[in-house]
């Protein structure tokens, strides 16, 4: 049952335009670096230029420098400052070495802080952190996941004894026996490059104490304003209840924002050591290497078919990198792909193994789509590969293995249950849109002609998992929490709604979406919702905003909340109306006594009867509230098929997208606006990391790519108008139908573009280009592919 | 110290500042205007972007003893009372997400539009070329732009 078969109103479905903007488009915002409380200082952290060193930091002379108010080293900090955490230990003798918000002896990346000054204005304490001396004897640099290996690479954490940070493997299936005589093997070496999520806005954290009663408001840059609270209590033994964390308005995460991280931990610590507001925010130079990275994977693919292209079997190695220490769910995030690798196919066995290695860099953690964009990736290409091979076109080889529509729900090799889909609905669309057809004719035409720009057709069926998380599922893979979510719903006396909900936007529409969903539930106008978030003291319950969950999971507690205030006031109106509850309708916001014309009550009334409380029946509560604590049933697997048009001058290397088509079926909609916008965001992050983006280190292990300039996110100008459409196919693993939609444009978009870039290539007998397909890589793999033929 | 007086969305003020001290550092930090918000250190972001007498300009490349003298309008000064055309369309088209780029990126497209009154889609994205949004992939900006152009142009 869905929420607008619950009422007259019809908001669910509707492309209402977002509550969020007006404080966001007239700039009367509250970005965290925009609160300036009276008697503020400001933290600014001495980084580390060298990759790896043993350090001695001497901060003594910072302290006379104007303005200085406190000066730090690791060293000096080492006994308040605990480790950071990580939350997912993946195997039970996973390493998790111990992580200081500063480092104390030894520095294990370019970027690992030192020190920390803190001074009355920020360009005070910028500038005494020259004042800071700092010995850093080199110790031996291991970048390379490979090398990092080897019996005698140097080691990042010498007392760990090796630079692996765990092993995991899985079998499913009969893998030796689909192996064995295998008619055909796809085998693949796929490089996932190191990306940074740059979401624009920098991270910052100011924490106000009041010393005399112990207490601490936070307010942090952050997608999980819920974990900040429970870790700073856990990490600094200050009770839950005397920190309050608000995550204000807050310019972005995918990803990057989901972690504790050394700097929330430490502005926490000075403002308990110093009584008075500290605030630190981050410079992009810094964000670029203190803020997580993404991806950063080596995949090693076998596909084992039958002649006609029939999947038998799957194997995938992976070697992932870390960084240089465990972030809050770094080890997890190549694991979250392990079940996604085999996508919409069916297979007879499947085995996957990973293994977690520490190099000398930024730590790694989720960053928009979290190991699903790499499994995606690997299994799309592999099967335009397999295509190619077999001189069939690539939707036909997918067809030829895909889950036909009434095969669901269906039990897929890697144990996810796929509840629901019909993958020949969104291609039929896809096709048509994309003029599949017309677009192969003319690709024809022009490799027949030698044109030197050619034309290239990528393909990406994909398939995800939404709504993290069963609790269960999470607890047996390790995962320290759950993945329930909470929300409570008032219905005030004077008729308004207050939503109250534990997970929180930065940028994806929370407010407008949940606010749909309750005015359909209540019957109550759009308007007269207010959705409360993002604020400890304010939403005490949830845990935050990450993996597509909002809408699956929190959405669902939100509407099961709204349905209980509405059958307390059905309880409260069949009292005042004196009839039985049965005899009661429910639309448009009024109950009606059944064939007695006139005999209603708004929920507005009803609202106000429960407040005053004069008549209400035996054992009713007074007032119209109601909490809902979600525990998810399931995933939800959205799934859709990207078709990716390139025209790739074979002279110069470049590549042009001329066509995008995307078809995703993300469930039930509730703002078709807001799910288009996710879309295309998402899309623009995946093309990104198909064509522009790579973080590059030099030997030395410095970031040589620290800048928006070196790094080239993707201007409005780098990038095409995109063609976008759905199907539906309602999720069954939750009662309103939905999916989740916020990592999905990224996901399918890599491979789609990718298979382009290598379709238009292939009369040059290029069968990959390597991430990111910039015009040097394209001309290169065209050199490389005519030299081995020549 | 250098004093200077300039005038923010239609208020002026006489203040003295450290001569290295950036215009949008001014004006978050003197004069309160924390609508403009800063996304990079290497003026490439755009979020920044202010018009300084007229035109766009990265408000983070600029010092603010530059500004001596000038009219500095923020996204916080554009509209007055109603929503300027910009602003009401990138509502309208859902040209945002988290908002952050949102202040510069408006600011940039008014003086776009000033310069170029029918721009094509392809000018549109050429124009916003120093103002990086990382949530909406720039499609809704571009159209939002372009509606924005068609009612200055009724409007004129
Ligand atoms: S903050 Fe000015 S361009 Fe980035
Ligand atoms: S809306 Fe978030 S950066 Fe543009």
């Amino acid at each position: 049952m869905t929420a607008t078969q619950d009422t007259g109103t019809r908001e669910v479905g509707t492309a209402r335009r977002r509550k969020e903007d007006a404080h966001l488009i007239t700039g009367q915002t509250t970005w965290t670096d925009n609160i300036q409380l009276a008697g503020t200082v400001h933290a600014a952290l001495l980084r580390s230029p060298m990759a790896h060193a043993r350090i001695r930091v001497d901060v003594s002379a910072a302290r006379n420098e104007p303005g200085v108010v406190a000066a730090y080293s690791g060293a000096d900090l080492a006994d308040e400052l605990a480790g950071l955490p990580s939350a997912w230990q993946v195997t039970p003798d996973w390493v998790a070495p111990e992580h200081k918000p500063l480092a104390t002896d030894e520095v294990r990346y370019a970027g690992d802080a030192v020190a920390v000054v803190v001074a009355d204005t920020r360009a005070h304490a910028v500038d005494a952190l020259d004042a800071i001396e700092v010995d850093y004897e080199p110790l031996p640099v291991v970048l390379d996941m490979e090398r990092a290996m080897a019996d005698d690479s140097p080691l990042v954490h010498s007392d760990a004894g090796t630079n692996v940070c765990f092993r995991y493997s899985d079998t499913f299936g009969d893998v030796a026996g689909a192996f064995a005589d295998a008619p055909l093997h796809i085998t693949r070496r796929y490089v996932q490059q190191r990306l940074v999520p740059c979401a624009m806005e920098p991270r910052s954290v100011v924490v106000a104490p009041v010393p005399a009663a112990g207490e601490y408001t936070v307010w942090s840059s952050t997608q999980i304003p819920h974990f900040v609270r429970l870790f700073l209590a856990l990490l600094t033994g200050v009770s839950e209840s005397r920190i309050r964390v608000i995550a204000p308005d807050v310019g972005g995460g995918f990803g990057s924002k989901l972690d504790i991280y050394a700097e929330e931990l430490l502005t926490f610590t000075l403002a308990r050591k110093l009584g008075r507001p500290v605030k630190w925010t981050e410079t992009r130079s810094e964000a670029f290497q203190a803020t997580i990275h993404g991806r950063d994977q080596i995949q090693d693919l076998d596909l084992a078919c039958d002649a006609d292209g029939r999947i038998r079997g799957l194997r995938v190695n992976l070697l992932a990198d870390m960084g240089a220490y465990l972030q809050l769910l770094t080890p997890a995030i190549p694991l979250l792909g392990r079940a996604m690798f085999p996508g919409i196919y069916k297979m007879d066995a499947y085995e996957f193994g990973c293994v977690g290695v520490f190099t000398d860099k930024t730590p790694t953690d989720a960053y928009r789509g979290a190991g699903r964009p790499e499994a995606t990736f690997a299994i799309e290409r592999l099967l335009d590969e397999l295509a190619a091979e077999l001189h069939v076109d690539p939707l036909e080889i997918r067809r030829r293995n895909w889950i036909r529509h009434e095969e669901f729900p269906y039990d897929q090799i890697a144990g996810l249950t796929y509840d629901s889909g019909n993958y020949e609905a969104a291609t039929a669309r896809a096709t048509e849109l994309f003029d599949y057809a017309g677009l192969r004719a003319e690709q024809a035409r022009r490799r027949e002609a030698h044109d030197p720009v050619q034309l290239g057709i990528g393909v990406s069926t994909y398939t995800e998992m939404c709504g993290l998380a069963p609790s269960r599922w999470l607890g047996d893979r390790g995962y320290a929490g759950g993945g329930w979510e909470a929300a409570s719903v008032r219905l005030l006396p004077t008729g308004k709604v207050e939503a109250v909900v534990g997970t929180s936007p930065h940028g994806q529409g929370h407010v407008t979406t949940f606010s749909q969903i309750v005015a359909d539930t209540l019957g109550v106008p759009f308007d007269d919702v207010e959705v409360v978030h993002g604020d400890t003291a304010a939403a005490p319950a949830g845990l935050d905003t990450y993996g597509s969950r909002s809408l699956a999971v929190g959405g669902v507690a939100v509407w099961r909340a709204a349905q209980r205030v509405r059958d307390k006031a059905k309880t409260l109106a069949a009292h005042l109306l004196e009839v039985s509850e049965d005899d009661l309708d429910f639309d448009g916001g009024s109950f009606a006594v059944r064939g007695t014309p006139g005999a209603t009550k708004t929920i507005q009334e009803v609202a106000f009867a429960a407040f005053a409380a004069h008549s209400i029946p035996e054992g009713f509560e007074p007032t119209l509230s109601a909490d809902f604590v979600l525990e998810p049933d399931d995933f939800s697997f959205p799934h859709g098929t990207h078709l990716c048009a390139v025209d790739v001058d074979t002279e110069t290397g470049r590549v042009t997208i001329r066509r995008y088509v995307a078809v995703d079926d993300v469930g039930k909609v509730v703002n078709p606006l807001i799910v288009e916008g996710q879309v295309h965001g998402g899309l623009a992050q995946g093309i990104a990391q198909a064509l522009h983006e790579i973080a590059v280190y030099d030997e030395d292990g410095n970031l040589t790519t620290g800048t928006m300039v070196d790094y080239t996110p993707p201007s409005a100008a780098d990038l095409p108008s995109f063609t976008t459409d759905r199907t539906e196919t309602p999720s069954t693993t939750n009662p309103l139908g939905v999916k989740g939609v916020g990592e999905a444009g990224t996901i399918a978009s890599t491979p789609a573009v990718v298979n382009a870039v290598v379709d238009a290539l292939r009369p040059y007998g290029v069968t990959d280009v390597p991430m990111p397909c910039t015009p040097e890589r394209v001309w290169r793999a065209i050199h490389e592919a005519q030299g081995g033929t020549s | 110290m250098t004093r200077i007086s300039v005038t923010v969305d239609g208020v002026e003020s006489t203040d003295e500042v450290e001569p290295r001290t950036l215009l949008v550092q001014y004006l978050r930090e003197a004069r309160g205007r924390t609508g403009t918000p800063v996304g990079c250190d290497t003026s490439n972001c755009g979020a920044c972007t202010v018009l300084v007498d007229g035109r766009a300009v990265k408000s983070c490349a600029l010092l603010a003893v530059q500004a001596d003298g000038r009219e500095v309008t923020t996204v916080q000064g554009l509209s007055n009372g109603a929503l300027h055309p910009v602003q009401r369309a990138f509502h309208e088209r859902h040209a945002l997400q988290c908002g952050y780029c949102t202040p510069g990126m408006i600011m940039a497209a008014v003086d776009l539009l000033r310069e170029t009154p029918d721009p094509t889609e392809q000018e549109v994205r050429e124009g916003l070329e120093g103002n990086l949004c990382r949530c909406t992939g720039y499609q809704n900006i571009v159209a939002a732009v372009r509606d924005a152009a068609a009612e200055l142009r009724g409007a004129s």
